[in-house]
């Protein structure tokens, strides 16, 4: 147990802190990574000086557009930490940047790294991820959207959903069943689409936050070369599960969760809803605490996790539990707060005396989204009995062939 | 960075393992439990030899001078197999008192004693956070009067370490005169705890002085709290592992049950309960060492925090035995019952959360 940094990273460290002081003025806002679609002036030019320096894009080859530093995740970690403490921006992250690129890198033909790896790291080309369907949620393999071969082209029909930022988004990532006949796993392909090609029709999906997270995205005749096939045909089931777990980390991060108690603990030490601040409630206090120690151990379990990557041994079924351990948790710490808040706590969307801009109410419900995308909480059950815990499959009804 | 066991630990985990596996099967604890002091004085030698009486004695006393990650790990296999060792109060509690309160002559005498196994220590430390039936011990005159409480290992103990309100912490040995001891039957049978009644007793010593083990009595108690958690984390772990080889191999309508989502989700639920508090039974050990002022709150959230989701899985993998797990002969109520008395030792989960909330300034009691 050793949680200090060399001095090759404490040094890192000073490289980065410099960075920061020195360009503070250039930087975008926005703590968190701007998320897609924002695409002003100064988001695309703080985006081109991180790349320059290696704090976006960092360890993308040279010849794609990156940065082209070896992988080394504790300067990541390091970055990362840096850029929290300042609440400047990260740079432009999503699906693009976070699945997309990763995905071509390792699948993608020579040509398609060098069309799309750049412009989208530049925050250039916006994507968005097309796999769930309506029909094919949990069981993300059922997917019926289907591709037929036209002369060089595939002539594509169905329905996607849960498609975030499809209104915004230049190109589409998706999962296609291409081989009629073949079995349902091994009838899947990875297809890039221009979202500007006739035939697609975009609708919002309201959520129950109010706001439209996500689309339906509803293709009729769509015309799409087959060279921009990702990796062979048939292999899309395979292509799309090297990002999945990457989104489900992605999903539930430590330091997002401890940025969220302290906004709790505020409440908790300022209001006076009640007559007596709520940390002065016995009962208050007693549900803080034992969300205090679920955060705590999510912190140590993050530098669990980081010590095992960097070592290069398998996180095991620690690596499995992340995601629904902590979606649950952001759940909780917000109805914690919203019971602090008492009546105050379910005024939202721009209420007078509305508290922290509305996000208790707002992540109460979004927190409840997470738990159920990206891999339902049963779903993740599932995975971590079966593929952590060695315990038997249930029994599979094949319907036949798709 | 590099948070996690080191390659000695995991085969410090390993060794006491395998030595229990052979050496002291469930067959051979039911034995020791049912005698009447809960103690094998050559198992504990055994584990002497091992390096874990001595595993925080410093060298040049005998022991192994370790950290107490390395005494957590040990707890943690310790209770993995519902071992009847006194390694909480005299493994632990004891030598982390000596080290940081006694006299260079009291770590001399007594420290290498505690490594060799020569001597076990019974530590009277519940009142410190739980008064019942009146208990509580007062010095009269230079000498002991009241009685103590669930006192850790009264069963194999030679020597007692007795902390007073005013930061004394007296040391007598097992037949002072005016000394009682009678243990007290717990649902636990693989450890033994007691009531101490002291009329008129003499301490034979004062560790660093009368009134000056502030330190110690501090230290002891945040070591106690760690080293419980890694009790709990052991035992819900094996519970754990118990759980998902029986749901392996017991059928029932033509089915392995762990293929039945009913049954495997149990077991993912404890899984995503466990290996999070793994890391926090880790970082609040090495707090210990190496975080001093993170140390007790570290501590005090470990315990309860274990406490809370131990108590979840050992009920948890009962269910997922069935019928089986609600008989003796099935053997997991041991560790439900190891479980259960960790709860309540040094503090329980609600105690020790209002005490988390104290030491972070949100409560003036």
């Amino acid at each position: 147990m050793d949680l200090s940094y060399s001095p090759k990273y404490e040094a890192f460290r000073r490289e980065v802190r410099d960075f920061l002081e020195k360009n503070r003025d250039r930087a975008a806002s926005g703590g968190i990574a701007i998320r897609l679609g924002e695409k002003d002036p100064k988001t695309l030019e703080w985006q081109r000086i991180l790349i320059e320096h290696g704090y976006a894009a960092r360890i993308i080859p040279r010849e794609y557009g990156g940065y082209g530093a070896k992988p080394d995740l504790l300067e990541r970690v390091i970055i990362d930490e840096e850029f929290h403490g300042t609440g400047l921006s990260r740079g432009i992250g999503g699906q693009g940047p976070e699945m997309l690129v990763p995905t071509l890198l390792e699948h993608g033909s020579e040509e398609q790294k060098r069309a799309w790896v750049g412009p989208t790291i530049r925050g250039e080309v916006v994507w968005c991820q097309g796999y769930s369907e309506p029909n094919a949620g949990s069981d993300l393999a059922n997917v019926q959207t289907r591709a037929v071969e036209d002369g060089d082209d595939f002539i594509i029909n169905g329905q996607k959903i849960w498609t975030t930022t499809a209104h915004l988004a230049e190109m589409m990532f998706a999962l296609i069943r291409t081989e009629a006949g073949a079995s349902k796993h091994a009838g899947l392909s990875y297809v890039l689409i221009p979202m500007d090609t006739p035939g697609i029709e975009i609708r919002p999906l309201k959520t129950m936050t109010g706001e439209s997270e996500f689309n339906e995205v509803f293709f009729t005749d769509v015309r799409v070369p087959q060279a921009n096939l990702v990796g062979q045909r048939g292999e899309g089931w395979k292509i799309a599960n090297t990002t999945l777990k990457h989104e489900r980390n992605m999903l539930a991060s430590s330091a997002l969760l401890e940025g969220v108690f302290g906004a709790l603990m505020a409440i908790m030490q300022q209001e006076t809803s009640t007559g007596v601040r709520p940390i002065e409630s016995p009962v208050f206090r007693d549900r803080l605490l034992r969300l205090q120690a679920r955060v705590l151990s999510m912190k140590y379990h993050s530098l669990r996790m980081l010590t095992c990557n960097l070592k290069g041994e398998s996180t095991g079924v620690a690596g499995l539990v992340t995601k629904l351990t902590g979606c649950e948790l952001s759940h909780q710490i917000a109805a914690l707060a919203i019971d602090a808040l008492g009546e105050l706590g379910v005024l939202y969307d721009g209420s007078k005396y509305l508290r922290n801009g509305g996000m208790w109410q707002f992540q109460h419900m979004f927190s409840l989204g997470l738990i159920i995308g990206g891999g339902t909480a049963q779903i993740q059950k599932n995975i971590i009995s079966e593929r952590g815990l060695g315990l038997p499959r249930e029994p599979r009804v094949e319907k036949g062939r798709n | 960075m590099d948070f996690g066991l080191s390659e000695e630990q995991r085969l410090l985990e390993e060794t006491i393992r395998r030595y229990l596996d052979s050496e002291a099967p469930i067959a051979r604890v039911r034995e020791i439990a049912e005698t009447p002091a809960g103690h094998h004085p050559a198992l504990w030698q055994e584990f002497a030899e091992l390096g874990v009486a001595g595993i925080l004695v410093p060298e040049e006393h005998g022991g192994s001078g370790l950290t107490l990650l390395d005494a957590a790990v040990a707890a943690q296999s310790l209770a993995w197999g519902v071992a009847p060792t006194p390694f909480l109060g005299t493994g632990v509690m004891a030598p982390v008192a000596l080290v940081s309160s006694g006299s260079p002559a009291q770590q001399a005498e007594w420290l290498p004693k505690i490594a060799s196994g020569e001597t076990c220590f019974g530590v009277a430390a519940t009142e410190l956070t739980s008064v019942h039936e009146d208990a509580g011990v007062r010095l009269e005159d230079g000498r002991l009067h009241g009685k103590a409480l669930f006192v850790l290992d009264a069963g194999a103990a030679d020597v007692f370490l007795v902390p007073l309100p005013d930061q004394s912490l007296a040391l007598l040995t097992r037949d002072a005169a005016g000394l009682a001891i009678e243990l007290l039957t717990t649902v636990d049978r693989t450890r033994r705890v007691g009531e101490l009644r002291f009329e008129g007793v003499t301490p034979d010593e004062w560790i660093g002085g009368e009134g000056a083990a502030t330190e110690g009595i501090g230290r002891m108690l945040d070591a106690g709290r760690v080293t419980v958690a890694a009790d709990v984390l052991g035992a819900s772990e094996r519970c754990l592992e118990m759980a998902v080889e029986y749901a392996k191999q017991r059928e029932q309508f033509g089915r392995l049950i762990g293929s039945f989502q009913a049954v495997k989700h149990m077991c993912a639920e404890m899984a995503a309960e466990l290996e999070p508090a793994r890391s926090l039974v880790w970082y609040a050990a090495h707090a210990f060492s190496e975080l001093l002022e993170e140390a007790s709150l570290m501590a005090t959230h470990a315990k309860a925090h274990l406490a809370e989701i131990g108590t979840e899985i050992a009920r948890t993998s009962t269910e997922v035995y069935g019928g089986i797990g609600f008989t003796d002969e099935g053997d997991l109520h041991f560790w439900f019952k190891r479980v259960g008395l960790d709860r309540q030792l040094l503090g329980n989960p609600t105690v020790l959360r209002e005490h988390a909330a104290h030491l972070q300034g949100w409560t003036e009691a």
